[in-house]
């Protein structure tokens, strides 16, 4: 009887997940191994555009969702604050250890943090003028103790789909100087939330919450990305 | 304001819901002073397409006039009246760029479950499902446009409503349809569906230079309107076998183009086939009834075109790969990228090449917008096309 309930789309999803069609989800890492996320996305903006826009950390957050702020400590430190669910946030400081300019940006968590990170980022060329290909490889340490939890915390259950959705909304910044928001996702991309999303109808009338990442450096960054990121 | 919601499967009701505000700076807000109902509608009406929410503002064929725009909305200012095209595009992405409006990778905030469903995101469509983008729809007092300096199409007062809000979709549609024919001079084509969509189709198909046109339907009232309007020759598939009457209609060969304008919910003259469909579909096993589609495949001669404009939401069976492979045949389908095709239609309007205005059957208010869906659904004979003002 309950089968019968499903709707057509969860039924052909679930089909083509039989068939082996449909999107994965995150593999576990093996024990003891630092657990990486990757994915990329193409940006249909010039190289040094889309580097330039990366290279300034501040503004991850204007993309990154789990990120609350990133504050520049001097040339190469950084100072992140990242919202975890529920529990306030967690922070650490990173370094940059790597900057070819236009090419690949490499960061990493310093001291000891409660969730050791490394993160790469590398910028080529997409063939034929189609833009910029961006690569984003994330590790973090190993599950496991007082890290595995805030980690599970950090990356929710499909670490690998928060990476995509950060790059979508990175992406739609840099096109279209905003990040893009609908009725029923009046925060913009994500994926966790579209299983339960608002009816498709207008909020009642208060301003609605920025896209992205937190509040205030959201609607900042929307406001300030239209201005600098999109001149097509 | 006032708007037609999606109340569950063959529902639709009159709600009281909020005024739409400007959300970011690419945004305009515009009045609604018409919008339709689309064969598209029914599809949702029906229960068909996935990710339909209770509460959902429907309708993406509207127009009206602009009441407030964003800051980096330039070239519209509050007063203007416009066409609003159905998808909507950023028109900054590569799809974007090269005309491809509704494969848009910008504008679906949800695009990671289109992504489940189709293997790639697809563009914003307005009041069309979650998976579209979850964007309140056009079937209401007030919408908010994004990217409105990207898609509405400004239009001048001395052409009246009717004349211009099919530019907002079935028109592009039916003469997209007909563009991916490739017409050549002595061609026949023959589209399924004496829609509205296959009314465009047909009547966009003899000006792109078609020798013949045959509609396929079977609802006399369409066909004959087909007929006065388009010019078209018709078949009605409940008197005829379509595909021997197309064999003979062109000495064997078969038409070169075929369009599908019916889409998910066609129907099977012949009972097994139809109620074996049905009953699948019915019981959620299978979310298409193709046979409007295989009936093309089918019928197309060796080497020609299928032309799909009607909607599928997902897999079909039965889908006659063997014929289409062998023969040679070209599949081209696509929601419609209106954007690209709405200035030179409405100068062909403007010119009186074609008048639009001939779909219409019913006028109504927004108020009777339940009524209308249950018209187009059940009363086909008495409705064409149905226009709601609010
Ligand atoms: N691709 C696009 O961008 C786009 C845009 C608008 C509409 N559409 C789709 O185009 C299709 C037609 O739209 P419409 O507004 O004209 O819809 P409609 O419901 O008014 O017309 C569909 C017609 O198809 C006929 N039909 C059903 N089974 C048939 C069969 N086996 N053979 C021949 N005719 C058959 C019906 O009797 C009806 O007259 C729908 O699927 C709609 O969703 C697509
Ligand atoms: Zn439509
Ligand atoms: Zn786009």
């Amino acid at each position: 009887m309950k089968r019968h309930q499903d709707s057509p789309a969860d039924r052909l999803a679930r089909g083509l997940g039989r068939i082996g069609l449909a999107p994965g989800r995150a593999r576990l890492a093996a024990p003891g191994a630092a657990r990486r996320t990757r994915a990329s996305v193409t940006v249909n903006r010039p190289r040094d555009a889309v580097y330039a826009y990366w290279r300034d950390f501040t503004r991850l957050p204007l993309f990154m969702d789990h990120l609350e702020s990133v504050e520049t400590l001097d040339g190469a430190r950084t100072h992140w604050t990242a919202r975890a669910p529920g529990k306030g946030t967690v922070e650490w400081d990173a370094e940059l250890v790597r900057d070819d300019e236009n090419a690949l940006i490499a960061w990493r968590s310093t001291g000891e943090p409660a969730v050791g990170n490394t993160g790469t980022v590398r910028f080529t060329d997409a063939p034929a003028g189609r833009g910029t290909e961006v690569r984003v490889d994330l590790a973090h340490d190993p599950p496991g103790g007082r890290a595995g939890v805030a980690l599970a915390r950090l990356l929710g259950e499909h670490p690998t789909q928060q990476v995509r959705d950060d790059l979508r909304r990175f992406k739609q910044i840099l096109e279209t100087g905003e990040v893009v928001r609908s009725d029923g996702s009046p925060e913009g991309v994500r994926a966790t939330r579209q299983a339960r999303q608002r009816p498709g109808r207008p909020l009642p009338g208060r301003p609605l919450p920025a896209a992205g990442a937190a509040g205030a450096a959201g609607a900042a960054g929307v406001a300030g990305a239209a201005g600098e990121g999109a001149t097509a | 304001m006032k708007a037609i919601c999606w109340a569950g499967r063959n529902a639709v009701e009159v709600a009281d819901v909020p005024d739409p505000a400007i959300l970011t700076a690419r945004d305009a807000i515009v009045r609604v002073t018409a919008t339709s109902i689309c064969g598209s509608d029914l599809h949702l009406y029906d229960g068909y397409i996935p990710t339909v929410r209770k509460g959902d503002v429907l309708g993406h064929e509207f127009m009206g006039e602009v009441v407030d725009v964003g800051a980096q909305v330039r070239d519209l200012r509050v007063g203007d009246r416009v066409v609003v095209p159905f998808p909507i595009a950023c028109g900054h992405c590569w799809a974007c760029e090269h005309d491809l409006y509704s494969v848009c990778e910008n504008s679906n905030p949800n695009a990671a479950l289109a992504e489940t469903f189709m293997g790639h995101g697809l563009a914003g469509i307005f009041g069309y499902s979650h998976m579209l983008g979850g964007y309140a729809g056009g079937q209401a007092e007030y919408v908010r446009v994004p990217f409105a300096d990207v898609g509405p199409i400004r239009v001048e007062d001395d052409l009246a409503d009717e004349q211009v809000l099919f530019l907002s979709d079935v028109l592009p549609t039916g003469w997209m349809a007909a563009e991916n024919c490739d017409i050549r001079p002595g061609d026949t084509i023959a589209v399924w569906g004496a829609g509205p969509v296959g009314q465009f189709a047909a009547a966009s198909a003899f000006i792109q230079g078609a020798e013949r046109v045959i509609v396929i339907d079977r609802v006399p009232a369409r066909l004959d309107r087909t007929r006065a309007y388009t010019g078209a020759e018709t078949l009605d598939h409940e008197d005829v076998d379509v595909l021997d009457a197309l064999r003979d209609m062109t000495a064997g060969r078969g038409p070169d183009a075929c369009v599908d304008a019916v889409g998910m919910e066609a129907h099977h003259p012949t009972g097994p086939i139809h109620a074996f469909d049905r009953a699948k579909q019915a019981l959620r096993r299978a979310t298409e009834r193709p046979h409007a589609l295989r009936e093309a495949i089918m019928a197309c001669r060796g080497g020609g075109t299928v032309s799909v404009v009607g909607v599928y939401g997902g897999a079909i069976d039965t889908f006659p790969m063997g014929p289409l492979m062998n023969r040679s045949l070209t599949l081209r389908a696509g929601q419609c990228h209106v954007q690209r095709y709405l200035a030179p239609l409405l100068d062909r309007i403007r010119d009186g090449e074609i008048d639009p205005s001939f779909v219409v059957s019913h006028r109504m208010s927004l108020d009777e917008a339940p009524r209308g869906y249950e018209l187009l659904k059940h009363e086909r004979d008495k409705c064409n096309k149905i226009i709601l003002r609010p």
